[in-house]
């Protein structure tokens, strides 16, 4: 573990992998939190895996990926919640649907587009030692909007997490602020994709949230602690990857996912231990 | 505001279905201002969807709804509503005194947090249902009385022109029952309240008025509610017991 320190004074690339963690956590702390409460992390990953095939299609035509990508996640995002909201049925095959037909479009794409040859495994787990200084200010930039959002706004946005009823009943604009948060999450989702890959995204939104989830009593501590846990996983597989050199991001979602098993068994035996008649 | 002799509630030939077979079926409403009025009825007879047509949260087939001589949509922020069952989860990660505060929405600025005017609210609608004490508890570890307390303080906090409550002490003990409709009569002096219940009995010695409904409004009288009436609604095997209060 030493090695890692010792790297990391004379390592940029680790120092900017480092800011690129902690950065991604904060954004995936905020918005994990909205995703773990209100139990949508099926749609997050369906908005996620939607966006493979945006960033195919441009890269096709020749656009920017990353515009690509924005486009499918809100639409995806539009999408779902609309049916959501009209219907309530259907949602959760729909979510299926866009989820393999994203997929699909993206593969058929990237194949048929010529000269492009970056794998599938780097945008699946993205490559965090390989992060632009630029993309660094991207994501400081979302962190910092989502901050806003979501304080300015904090009330209708936990109202509508809670109930949805009653919200209405109060005079919330429901279906504009449960849009709102999809579109929230697949900004997130899009941005974090292109520095940590797809799959540490949802690691990342769901995992730190749901550990949080066993302990804290608050939706904003719950965001305060997965943003911590966050911080804790990216920085700790970070170090934990160096000397054996293991790539990054799987061995961040292993600590996180190890983690999140252990905090499961261990709530829930503090909760029989609290209950115990004393 | 309104002229005082304007009624709070009217239903006129209302009717609504879910699925083809109306549920509520012409109904003809009014409630005056001050009224404590209760709604009995069988299963299924429609009562909680009457209560959602008033709220704004169904629209009417036919016929025209008015609440404080509005639209019911336009009208929801003067109604405290209190749920048959909470429509949140309970595990939910927030705190009592957050989920009042939450019953504040609708006054005050449209961004920001909450401010201290509804910090105070909440702990005079806490102490209003004896419940003070349960601040700060996470809601996952509230008992069912409890948390009726809360929906109750959540309904109030925003200081409602109208109370309306669907089977608000369904799951609770009867002590607790009397405590509830006792503050509720006490509040009666300020508000309009309306309240669903299956125990015809038992409301009978709080309300002013009781509405009785399967599907159409079967009765709608000042008291007495007689035997006849009883055998109209729920069949002839029903027992009448008398309640004195």
């Amino acid at each position: 573990m030493h090695e890692f320190f010792a790297a990391l004074s004379e390592q940029g690339f680790l120092r900017t992998a480092l800011a690129a963690g902690v950065l991604a956590s904060v954004g995936c702390g905020i918005m994990g939190s909205f995703v773990v409460v209100k139990r949508i992390g099926y749609l997050a990953g369906g908005i996620a895996h939607s966006v493979l095939g945006g960033m195919g299609a441009a890269l096709y035509f020749g656009f920017s990926p990353l515009a690509g990508a924005l486009a499918a996640a809100l639409v995806a995002a539009m999408l779902i919640g609309l049916i959501r909201l009209n219907w309530k049925a259907a949602e959760d095959t729909l979510i299926g649907a866009l989820w393999a037909i994203g997929m699909a479009v993206g593969i058929i794409f990237i194949a048929k587009t010529p000269g492009y040859s970056t794998d599938l495994m780097s945008y699946l787990f993205g490559n965090i030692l390989l992060v632009p200084t630029r993309d660094l200010w991207i994501m400081a930039s979302l962190d910092v909007f989502l901050l806003a959002a979501v304080g300015l706004f904090y009330r209708q946005f936990l109202a509508v997490v809670f109930d949805e009823e009653f919200a209405d009943l109060r005079g919330v604009p429901v279906p504009f602020f449960y849009l709102a948060l999809l579109c929230l999450v697949a900004v997130t989702v899009v941005l974090l994709i292109q520095v940590v890959g797809l799959i540490l995204v949802i690691a990342l939104l769901t995992l730190p949230a749901a550990i949080a989830g066993h302990y804290v009593q608050s939706l904003n501590m719950m965001m305060i602690v997965a943003t911590i846990l966050g911080g804790v996983f990216t920085t700790g597989g970070l170090a934990i990857s160096y000397a054996p050199d293991l790539p990054p991001g799987p061995t961040m979602i292993l600590l996180a996912g190890g983690a999140y098993v252990a905090s499961a068994i261990f709530s829930r035996l503090l909760a029989r231990h609290r209950a115990r008649p004393r | 505001m309104t002229s005082a002799a304007k009624p709070v509630i009217e239903l006129e030939h209302v009717s609504f279905s879910y699925t083809g077979t109306p549920v509520v079926d012409r109904i003809d409403l009014v409630v005056e201002r001050g009224e404590f009025l209760g709604i009995v009825g069988p299963n299924a007879g429609g009562k909680s969807t009457l209560l959602k047509l008033i709220l704004g949260l169904l629209k009417p087939h036919s016929g025209r709804i008015r609440v404080l001589g509005r639209e019911p949509v336009q009208a929801q922020r003067a109604i405290g509503y209190v749920p048959q069952y909470p429509s949140f989860p309970r595990d939910f990660p927030i705190n009592v005194e957050q989920a009042v505060l939450l019953g504040r929405l609708g006054t005050g600025p449209l961004i920001g947090g909450f401010r201290r005017a509804d910090r105070i609210a909440v702990q005079r609608a806490l102490s209003d249902v004896e419940a003070d004490t349960l601040a700060r508890l996470p809601i996952r570890t509230l008992s069912g009385g409890q948390l009726q307390r809360v929906l109750l303080a959540r309904a109030l906090v925003s200081d409602p022109e109208i109370l309306i409550l669907d089977e608000p002490t369904a799951n609770i003990d009867q002590r607790l029952e009397y405590d509830i409709f006792a503050k509720l009569r006490e509040l009666q002096a300020h508000k309009t309240i309306l309240v669903v219940s299956h125990d015809i009995g038992f409301i009978s010695g709080y309300v002013n008025r009781v509405a009785c409904i399967n599907r159409t409004l079967v009765c709608h009288q000042t008291d007495a509610i007689d035997g006849r009436v009883i055998s109209e609604m729920y069949g002839d095997n029903v027992r009448m017991v008398a309640h004195r209060h």
